[in-house]
């Protein structure tokens, strides 16, 4: 079976079977080969576990039309025809009107020099997983004689993405990405503590070394203290500024704000770009160079949206500051939609980074600063509650400690926050050292953050929350 | 029931070449138990912004899950290679996984019994599958709904969306059961957006439908009446726009079960999965208040509350005939007059904690995925008899709200404090409705919120909502799911006002 049913054909191979059957004006063919390990746990028992291959083939297919160009496109996942799709995504061509979005289709450049593009997928498995398994086997006989309870998951995926199209494109490039979470409870459940890690190898990562910050937690957590909502200074180590950093990166659509559905919206059709949204000089950005959090640097777009385009498959991208000196600088534009806009593009890569250029401080020196303020650990059920703000709700978890003096005294209950993350920008009082980071509510869509603790004004803690 | 249609096309697979291959190898490397799937899945995404097609996807899922239970852990492993010598090769790899995993696992994975089903088949009920209606088709009648909406004076933006799902599932475990299902589900979407654009801000409308266990005839007006939800939402538009911000407090509140079937889903439905109330998503859902020591007692609201889960209601987006265990589609209660009578069930949990039989709550939402409890329906039942109207639920309210259709949510990891909105709030004075208001969140905690609901509509006010996408476990999987319920009237409730919240 060549490109049937049944074994895989080489992912390169499928990428010029398909380019060669085309019939179309313009064609576009992603394949992306995905290898995955990961093991859960609760309770200290492993509870599921798995291992997985898959591969996804997306056909983009462009017929030129009055008035422009059409697009279709089609995609499977598995040892489906790739024929197949390319022939759905051609029959949807055939039907379409000419699209809004249409650009010429990026032609080889710099970026396409990559003479790999014959090598095959890179596979994990379980030995991907680092000493993990191990290191839980024995963290778990620990916390059952301390009386603790261990829950969690481990991850390690790559990612191999093939590009080619019609124009001549041939690229491909490997990205690996893992991760732990481990939540300890108290035997009883009246204590609970959070801490996790993100990294292209879990060699890097420490079970032992997580179990401690855990078991440190844990000790703030013997004296409780409950108080009221209100709102609160509070200080946000790196992984919950992630937790309300990526939906503010979510939130930089060019077209939304045009159109004046977004907190970046200025009245008139006008957008906030340019505006000063902190008196920190705050950096937010997007960057696929960036040390330790390179990421696939040219644009891979099965389907268009909002502001992302089909047409701009294979375009370099490249570091994108959304924000930088605390101004709002960019927002997200397909080609199409930045040349109507007299703008330039701007499309995000698979990271995000917040920093205050020149800040040194640790989250230790932070709360240490702090007169009466909330340490938290990360933030859950993150919701948005009112674009026009950005207002978002969610719920602190797994770790609120009240801070006086400059030392943690108690561990509090949790509690329902309604915050927008461009007021907690111009709340903040001071930031820290950037940091890789792990979003605790978001990592699974991204998983390459790195983001300074924060220490932030007037935080709003609306309610109480019992559980713990 | 009636004949089962089947796709041609999924049965001309080599389903039982695969699947014998793979639970042969599977038997012979000694595993308890083992269970493979293999499924395929179309689903197909049109979404339109202002007349103009945005988005289209159109995604076929082709591939195969084996779990086995293997010297008491559990093994998973999953390829997109349908054939005989990778099936065989998938049995070495999850007994690999089981093996490799074993040392930490300290608590031996035992299966509540499940009787042989034999081979069995069944289809969801539906009459025009999505998948087979024509790209252009589609899009044309987003157009015309886009249409209607930018035509209405006060609307300047409109999206509509529509996102189809069949799924194709061939699962065969050790014990002999054979099972192939078809799941048909649309979820048609529009939203009507007006801005104030000399004063910035803007507001949105969308439509009441939910997604149903359907197919494309949903769209046509089979079990929703579009033409008139259309014509209506420009006019709720307007008035949202123009509506007075709301003054937060205490109110009384008659919530449409357009709004109430997702509070059910947070507070009730994840709530009562065992496996949350015995620790086993401690890490990421969370765990619940209604721990297992307090079934039978736990006073989770008022006397008129009762609510069930199910696999078997028509147009359900949890219904089916079989688990990925295996196991019978059933009917259960969870809270009966008030109290906690029940949790759902898979067959490891089941066994765990002493039931006899898992009630049918095992779900993987794709074969590279393992299977973990997932939620049937779970819904409020209505008054029984002559219950009252909508409206005559409303004329009992001295000062409040009604609230119709969902929006934002949350609750937290165990599920007591909760926050939602809706698509819109009318001022209720003295028994009638007074325009709307806006801005208007409510909160509250779970047995405080169901102990203050003073009365239940009857049978005429009941609607089945639902969700595509409810999220669990790690990796993440959705699942899709229906949750009936009628009008109900609740005293006392905390409304915020989200202006406020922000601080402005």
């Amino acid at each position: 079976m060549s490109a049937g049913v049944g074994r895989l054909t080489a992912a390169d191979r499928v990428v010029d079977q398909v380019l060669e059957a085309s019939r179309s004006d313009g064609c576009v063919v992603i394949v992306e080969e995905l290898s995955q390990a990961e093991v859960r746990f609760a309770n200290n028992t492993v509870t599921t576990n798995g291992i997985r291959r898959d591969r996804g083939v997306s056909v983009i297919a462009f017929r030129e039309t009055e008035g422009g160009t059409a697009v279709g496109t089609a995609s499977s996942s598995g040892a489906t025809d790739v024929i197949d799709v390319l022939r759905r995504a051609e029959a949807n061509a055939a039907t379409a009107q000419a699209a809004e979005d249409a650009s010429p289709l990026i032609t080889p450049g710099r970026s396409t020099a990559a003479g790999d593009f014959a090598d095959p997928p890179v596979m994990t498995s379980l030995a991907g997983l680092g000493n993990v398994v191990t290191g839980l086997g024995d963290a778990f006989k620990s916390a059952g004689a301390a009386g603790t309870r261990l829950a969690g998951y481990t991850e390690h995926q790559v990612s191999t993405v093939y590009l080619g199209s019609s124009t001549g494109l041939r690229l491909r490039y490997v990205e690996p990405t893992g991760k732990l979470e481990v939540v300890a409870r108290s035997d009883r459940g009246e204590r609970s503590a959070w801490a996790g890690a993100g990294a292209e190898d879990l060699a890097t990562v420490h079970v032992e070394e997580l179990k401690q910050r855990l078991d440190r937690r844990l000790s703030w957590g013997k004296r409780k203290l409950d108080l009221e909502a209100g709102r609160y200074e509070v200080v946000l180590p790196p992984d919950a500024v992630a937790d309300l950093m990526v939906p503010l990166g979510d939130a930089t659509s060019g077209r939304e704000a045009e159109e004046g559905r977004s907190v970046f919206s200025a009245p008139g059709g006008t957008t906030r770009v340019g505006e000063s949204l902190s008196s920190q000089r705050f950096s937010l950005r997007s960057d696929p160079f960036a040390e330790g959090l390179e990421c696939t640097p040219f644009l891979v777009a099965g389907a268009s949206g909002q502001d992302v385009s089909v047409f701009d498959n294979g375009l370099a991208l490249e570091r994108t500051d959304w924000i930088s000196d605390g101004r709002l600088r960019r927002l997200q534009y397909h080609r199409a939609g930045a040349k109507r806009s007299g703008v330039e593009p701007a499309a995000p890569a698979d990271n995000l980074i917040l920093e205050l250029p020149g800040a040194a401080s640790t989250l230790e020196e932070l709360v240490e600063r702090t007169e009466r303020g909330l340490l938290l650990t990360c933030l859950w059920y993150i919701r948005d509650v009112d674009p026009e703000t950005l207002l978002l709700t969610g719920l602190t978890r797994d770790g609120v400690y009240l801070v006086e003096h400059g030392e943690i005294v108690a561990s509090v209950n949790n509690f329902r926050f309604n915050e927008s993350p461009v007021d907690v920008l111009s709340k903040t009082i001071e930031a820290g050292r950037t940091e890789r980071s792990l979003s605790r509510e978001w990592n699974e869509w991204l998983n390459r953050t790195a983001m300074p603790p924060l220490r932030v004004a007037e935080f709003n803690m609306s309610s109480v929350s019992p559980a713990i | 029931m009636a004949t089962v249609e089947l796709d041609a096309e999924f049965l001309a697979l080599p389903l039982e070449a695969v699947r014998s291959a793979v639970l042969e190898r599977a038997r012979a490397l000694g595993c308890e138990h083992a269970e493979a799937r293999i499924e395929r899945i179309r689903s197909q995404v049109v979404s339109l912004r202002d007349g103009r097609l945005e988005t289209s996807a159109d995604n076929l899922e082709l591939g195969l899950g084996l779990r086995v239970v293997h010297d008491g852990s559990f093994g998973f492993a999953a390829t997109v290679e349908l054939d005989v010598d990778a099936a065989a090769a998938l049995a070495d790899q999850a007994v690999a996984t089981a093996r490799a995993t074993a040392p930490a696992v300290t608590e031996r994975v035992e299966l509540a019994d499940e009787p042989s089903h034999g081979e069995a088949v069944w289809a969801s009920s539906y009459d025009l599958d999505p998948s087979g209606v024509p790209m252009a088709e589609k899009v044309a009648l987003l157009e015309d709904w886009s249409g209607r909406l930018l035509r209405s004076p006060g609307v300047d933006h409109a999206t509509a969306s529509v996102l189809a799902v069949v799924e194709d599932k061939h699962y065969a475990d050790l014990s002999g059961t054979v099972t192939t299902q078809r799941r048909v589900r649309v979820h048609p979407d529009v939203e009507a957006i007006a801005v104030d654009s000399a004063e910035g801000g803007f507001e949105t409308m969308r439509s009441l439908a939910p997604p149903a266990g359907r197919g494309w005839e949903y769209l046509l007006g089979e079990g929703w009446d579009w033409d008139d939800e259309l014509a209506r939402i420009p006019d709720h538009l307007a008035a949202k726009l123009h509506a007075p911000s709301v003054t937060p407090g205490a109110y009384d509140l008659v919530i449409d079960p357009t709004n109430l079937w997702l509070t059910i889903h947070e507070s009730i439905g994840h709530a009562t999965e065992l496996d949350r109330a015995m620790g086993y998503e401690a890490a990421y859902a969370g765990t619940s208040f209604a721990t297992f020591d307090k079934l039978g007692t736990l006073v989770y609201g008022s006397g008129i509350m009762n609510v069930t889960g199910d696999r078997t209601v028509e147009h359900g987006l949890a219904t089916v005939a079989y688990d990925d265990e295996g196991v019978e589609a059933q009917n259960f209660e969870l809270i009966r007059d008030g109290v906690l009578v029940g949790y759902q069930l898979d067959r490891r949990i089941a066994r765990l904690m002493g039931f006899g039989r898992s009630n049918g709550c095992a779900f993987a939402d794709s074969p590279g995925h393992t299977p973990i409890q997932r939620m049937a329906n779970v819904s409020l039942r209505p008054a029984p008899g002559n219950g009252p109207t909508t409206e005559e639920l409303i004329s009992s309210v001295e000062d409040g709200f009604y609230v119709v259709g969902d929006k934002s949510w949350s609750i937290d990891m165990q599920r007591y404090n909760f926050q939602f909105t809706g698509q819109r709030f009318f001022r209720i004075e003295k028994g009638r409705l007074n325009g709307q208001v806006k801005d208007l969140a409510y909160q509250s905690r779970t047995t405080e919120f169901w102990g203050a609901m003073q009365a239940v509509g009857g049978e005429p006010t009941y609607h089945l909502g639902g969700a595509f996408n409810c999220g669990k476990g790690q990796p993440g999987q959705v699942a899709a799911v229906s949750h009936g319920c009628p009008s109900a009237l609740f005293r006392g409730i905390n409304v915020l006002n989200t202006r406020a919240e922000s601080g402005r």
